[in-house]
Formats: C-alpha cells, structure tokens, sequence
C-alpha cells in the first residue's frame, strides 16, 4: 500500500464537524487536485496530511507508513503555501536550504541541490536576494525551490498560484505539470479554479461541504458528473439546469421541457428507463450548442436571445429555450457579428439526465 | 508655441502641510530642544539658583576639564554601565523568554499576561517606595520571609552597597521585564502563521524554530525594545532617588541621579550642565551605533 492514504478521517473543531468521513487512496506518483467550492474543507485536509493539523479520526498512511500521530517533520513531505511563507530575513538560496541545513545535509551536496532546483526554476540570477525584493511571481518560485530541493515523497500545495496574475498563472500551470513529469512524485494540489484543476491533475476529487462527491480523470468528471453538483461546478460555462419530462413518443424516447423538446440518446435511453422516473433535471453544458448541424445528433432548438458576449472564438449567449433561462457558448468565425435570435442546434448524444430529488445522475 | 507644462511656482495649498505641524514643532522646540540647547550653553558658565544668569561668570571649558578628571563622575558612569548590563540583559532574556511561552493560545494564558504587565502600570515613584519598605531591614516583607521560610538572617538590604545594588537591579527587573515581554510577545502574534508553519514542515524542532524563525523575524522590535530600555537607564533616576538617594555611597547613583544631585543638592548648575552634555553624548552614540548595526526602520517584514 504505497502513496498517500487516507482511510475514515475526520475532523472535527468543538461541536463543528468539518469532514464527516473521507475515504481516498492516491498513487504514488499521481497528481492529485482536490477542487471545490470555499469553505469545503480542502485546505483542512491537505494539512492533516501534512501534519499541521490533528485529524479527529481515522488514519493517514503517507508510503505505506501510518503517520496518523507523526510530526510534520517525519512524514517526508513538503508544502507549498498560498501566502509562499518564505523566511523573510533569509535570502533565496538559504530560504531553498533551509530543511537541509536542519537536516545535517553535507555542504557539497546541498549546494549541488539548490542550483539545480534553481536552475530548473530560473532562480540563479536571484540566489543572493532577500524575499522582499522579487516580483510575486519570483516568490512563488522560490517556495516551489524549496519544496523541491527536499526530494520528498510527497508534495503538497495550497493554492499556490492564486496571488499570480492570469497570465503568469497559466505559465506557472504549465511549469508545475512538467515539474511533476520530472520529478515523478506524488503531488496533492489545492484549489478552487476548476481550470486548474482540470489542466493539470491525473484525478480530480471534488468536495462538498467536506464530502468527496467524485473522484477521477478530468475527462470522467467532465464527462460523466455523478451529480448535479459535479455537472455545474466542472466546466465553465457552468452547465444549466432545467427540470424536464421524459415521455415516450412513437417509440421514440424523448425529454420535454417548458416549451421544448429534445430526442434522447442511445446513451442513456437504457437508464431512463430502467429508473422508471418520469420527471427529471436536464443538464445542457454551453459549449454543446452550435450554429449548424454537425451531426444527426443535433437537434434544433429556438433560442431567444438576450445578451450576447464576444469571447473570441466563440460567444456566450444569455438565451431563453422555451421557459428556460440557459448559458449557450456558440463558436462562431471571425465575420460574425454578435449574435441574435433564431435557430440553434445541440448536440443530443451530449446531454445529461440528474434525479431531480436526490441529484443523482441516471 | 512650446506645449511643455510650467510647474507653478507658488502653490497656494502647499503650506497647509506645515501650518498642521506647526504645533508640533512648537512643543518640541519648547519643550526639547530648548532645555538640550540650554544644558550646552550652561555647561559654559558658572551659574547658581539665586544669582542672576546674566551676572554667571564665563569658565570656558573649565566644567569639561574638571569632568574628564572627576574619580565621582567616572565612578557613576561605571554603576550606571553596570546596572544597564544587569538590568537590560536579564530584562530582554526574561521578557522574550515568557513571551514565546505564553505565546501559544493555553488555558490562562491571558490571566497570566494581564498580570505580568501589572507593574508596568505603576509610577516609578510609587515603584521605589513599594521595594523601599519591602526591602526595609526591620519591617521589609523580604527579610520576614527569607527568615521565616529558609531561615536566613536579616539584611541591612539598602545599607549595603552590593546589596543595594541588588535592590535596584532586582527593582528595574521587576518593573521593566513586562514591557520587553508585551512588545515582544505582541510582535511573535504578529508572525505570520504560514510562515512558522513551512519551518515546521521544514523539520525544524521548537528550539531551531525559536532562534533561527521566529527570533530573527522579530529582529527589529527587538532593537527598539533594547534601545528605549538603554535610553532608560540613562534618564530614569525616581526609583533610585527613593529607595537609596544613591547610597550607600556611591553606590547606586546612576548618571541621571547624579546629575541631579550635582544641581539640586551642590547647586553646582553649570558643572551639571556639563555633565548632562555627556550623557546626551553617550546616549546619541549608542543609539547611533545600534541604529546603524541594525535599522529597524529600514527593514521592512514583508514576506
Ligand atoms: N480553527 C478553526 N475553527 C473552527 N472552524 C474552522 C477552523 N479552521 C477552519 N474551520 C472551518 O473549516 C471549514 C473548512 O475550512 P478550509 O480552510 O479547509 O476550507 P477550504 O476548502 O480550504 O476553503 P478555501 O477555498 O476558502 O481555502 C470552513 O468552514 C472553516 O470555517
Ligand atoms: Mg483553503
């Protein structure tokens, strides 16, 4: 049983129980990306792992070692934080060092060890500068340095590129993922930015109020959402919402809505049957509307159109399908004015079927 | 026509900064500077309380000279150095010392805090005549309970110069230990958590944590907290004044003390004049020396 382990931990402050009971092996090697919404519990668990905070129950197993009651220090870890947490009064290569002086590294080797981590991150020319005098993201790389140059089993961040600009975030996005190709160990990242999360992550768990809704590839969970909560919080556009009816018409499966109606697909003509259900959530993810018809899946629908916003390569449409208020992310060519009312298509092979009750995919 | 823009040469609004810092500069100069460029121009007359300043003769450097020879001004300034090492050093090791333990959030720890600043509430005045009976060899508690507890014979406490010393280095320790400790342990809270926290993953152990994290991140409170007690020992003379007047002897006349008794006592003003332009002098060099060594103004914590 290598990697990380975490088996019915718990966490409780006072009377307030924060993560009821959460069950999760990760690989070793794997990255992991715990996303959810703020307040969910995400931080809480990374630093049980770490060890900064006691769990209320259950166990933690870091390599195969339980380490439920074992100092941060014994755990072979290390962290990055969201504040970066740099020694303020050490300069980078100290700052990089600093575990390793603790440790009783020899000088030789720890010196070979801070200039490559400083080399792979680009750091040399700042070795002998204080915190205070890099840039935000210069920072951020020196607390990635000093994680790294410990060479620990597993590393942990949290949040680590929030306090990054758009662009410098996207750049760190991808030097993070190459950083985990090099160094092949286990990595357990922190956010809320479902993008984030999505880019670089081999599995992703979503939580919930300290519960693990769904843990897999950003494909399963993009894919095929357990939930209605999954379904929206993955993908951006968030998908809509809209309570249906599923009827069966000449043979034909079909789910209605106010004022609309769409085929079922072969996908889930066997679920919907076998649940029995009648009423039903439809999920449509923006992104599966289109202009034409690309293939026979695609169904036409009337869109009223309310507010349309220029992205690029596509617009968001603010769109009214019968009743329903949804998002629509229409690509469109670089001649099209912003676009109006009128006849749109979507693809059907594409759409979800949630338990109205429970929230529950079909 | 050129389109660069003139800057005006008069702006009506720019004295409105200094006509609010007027006042200000009115106190200080009233109150602080004028006394400081006084005690200079004193230090050059020989001038008595009763006798018209106009009338005081003209000695030159005389008072400076007689200093420089003076065995009593040399003596002072050796009990006052002594004093300012026992007193700063047991103060500053104290006070960290009780900061970082009841730093953390433990039950009682704010009773304990509350408490340990109490003396710092008490004026010095009423600071000295407190440890002045407690110390009184016939009716001082301490003598009471050193017999009554281990037995130890009564002390003449003020009457004797080392332990009298004592008294006075033990009084300050009393006093002043809470303030160390309320600005430093109000600097540790001030740490950020994450950072104290990465030392913990980093391995460090609570000892490390202490004098290689926390310790130097608080490097510039520190510096004030020893340069305003330093500033003390050179000006604070009320608990002295009542607990022993600077007796027996020589012995616990600090600097300050005897400044104040070369003026009010001897009525010697001008040599006191002269004497108080050495003690502003070592007080500017050592602030100046522990200022350039470590600014902690030019310092900035931000992480
Ligand atoms: N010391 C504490 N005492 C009581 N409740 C706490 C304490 N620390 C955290 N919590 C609560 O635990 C819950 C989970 O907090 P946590 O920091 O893990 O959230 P998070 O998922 O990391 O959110 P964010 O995305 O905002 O960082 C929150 O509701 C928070 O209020
Ligand atoms: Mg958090």
């Amino acid at each position: 049983m290598t990697g990380v382990v975490l088996k019915n931990v718990s966490k409780s402050y006072g009377t307030v129980n924060i993560i009821p009971d959460l069950n999760l092996q990760i690989e070793e090697g794997e990255f992991v990306v715990f996303v959810g919404p703020s307040g969910c519990g995400k931080s809480t668990t990374l630093r049980m792992i770490a060890g900064l905070e006691k769990v209320t129950g259950g166990q933690i197993f870091i390599a195969g070692r339980d380490v439920t009651w074992e100092r941060p220090k014994a755990r072979d870890i290390a962290m990055v934080f969201q504040s970066y947490a740099l020694y303020p009064h050490m300069n980078v290569a100290d700052n990089m060092s600093f575990a390793l002086r603790l440790a009783g590294t020899d000088k030789s080797e720890i010196a070979s060890r801070v200039k490559l981590a400083a080399d792979m991150l680009e750091l040399t020319p700042y070795l002998d500068r204080k915190p205070r005098d890099l840039s935000g993201g210069q920072r951020q790389r020196v607390a990635m340095g000093r994680s790294i140059v410990r060479d620990a089993y597993c590393f942990l961040f949290d949040e680590p590129l929030s306090n990054l600009d758009a662009k410098l975030r996207a750049s760190m996005r991808t030097e993070l993922a190459l950083l985990h190709k090099k160094l092949d160990r286990t990595m357990i990242y922190v956010t809320h930015d479902q993008i984030e999360a999505m880019t670089m992550a081999d599995r992703i768990v979503i939580m919930k109020d300290g519960v693990v809704q769904q843990v897999g590839s950003p494909k399963d969970v993009y894919n095929t959402p357990v939930n209605t909560f999954v379904a929206t919080f993955i993908g951006s556009p968030s998908m809509t919402l809209v309570p249906a009816e599923l009827h069966e018409e000449a043979g034909q499966l079909k789910v209605k809505g106010q004022g609309f109606e769409l085929p079922l697909p072969d996908r889930l003509k066997q679920q919907a049957q076998a649940s029995g259900a009648k009423v039903v959530t439809l999920g449509l993810r923006p992104e599966h509307f289109s202009a034409e018809a690309r293939t026979q899946d695609f169904a036409p629908v009337e869109l009223t159109v309310k507010v349309a916003e220029y992205i690029g390569s596509s617009q968001y449409l603010a769109a009214e399908l019968g009743g329903a208020s949804l998002t629509a992310a229409v690509e469109v060519g670089p001649e099209a004015d912003l676009l109006s009312d009128g006849r749109y298509y979507f693809d059907t092979s594409r759409l979800y079927l949630f338990d109205p009750e429970t929230g529950a995919a079909l | 026509m050129s389109e660069i823009s003139q800057k005006p040469r008069f702006e009506p609004g720019a004295f409105t900064p200094y006509a609010f810092i007027m006042p200000a500069i009115v106190v200080m100069m009233g109150g602080l500077l004028y006394p400081v460029v006084m005690a200079f121009y004193l230090s050059f007359y020989d001038w008595e309380i009763g006798r018209k300043l106009a009338d005081a003769p003209f000695v030159s450097f005389d008072h400076f000279v007689r200093m420089v020879a003076d065995p009593q001004v040399w003596e002072v300034l050796w009990v006052t150095i002594r004093f300012g090492f026992w007193t700063i050093t047991i103060e500053m090791t104290l006070g960290v010392a009780l900061a970082l333990l009841l730093e953390k959030p433990i039950r009682g720890a704010s009773i304990f805090r509350t408490i340990f600043i109490l003396p710092l509430m008490v004026s010095p005045v009423v600071v000295g005549l407190i440890w002045r009976y407690l110390f009184d060899a016939r009716i001082g508690w301490i003598n009471y309970y050193l017999g009554v507890w281990f037995g130890i014979e009564p002390q003449v406490w003020l009457g004797d110069p080392q332990l009298a010393f004592f008294a006075i280095v033990f009084t300050d320790i009393w006093q002043w230990t809470p303030f160390i400790f309320i600005i430093v342990i109000a600097g540790l809270q001030a740490l950020p958590s994450e950072v104290v926290e990465a030392s913990t993953i980093d391995g460090a152990n609570w000892y490390q944590q202490i004098f290689l994290v926390k310790l130097p991140m608080i490097k510039s409170i520190l510096v004030i907290a020893l340069l305003m007690r330093l500033i003390d020992v050179f000006r604070g003379l009320e608990v002295m004044l009542i607990m022993t007047g600077g007796g027996p002897g020589r012995s616990t006349e600090l600097l300050s003390l005897h400044i104040y008794n070369r003026a009010f006592d001897t009525q010697q003003l001008g040599y006191a004049s002269a004497i108080s332009v050495l003690l502003i002098a070592i007080v500017f060099g050592i602030s100046t020396v522990i200022l350039t060594m470590a600014n902690p103004m030019k310092s900035k914590s931000d992480v």
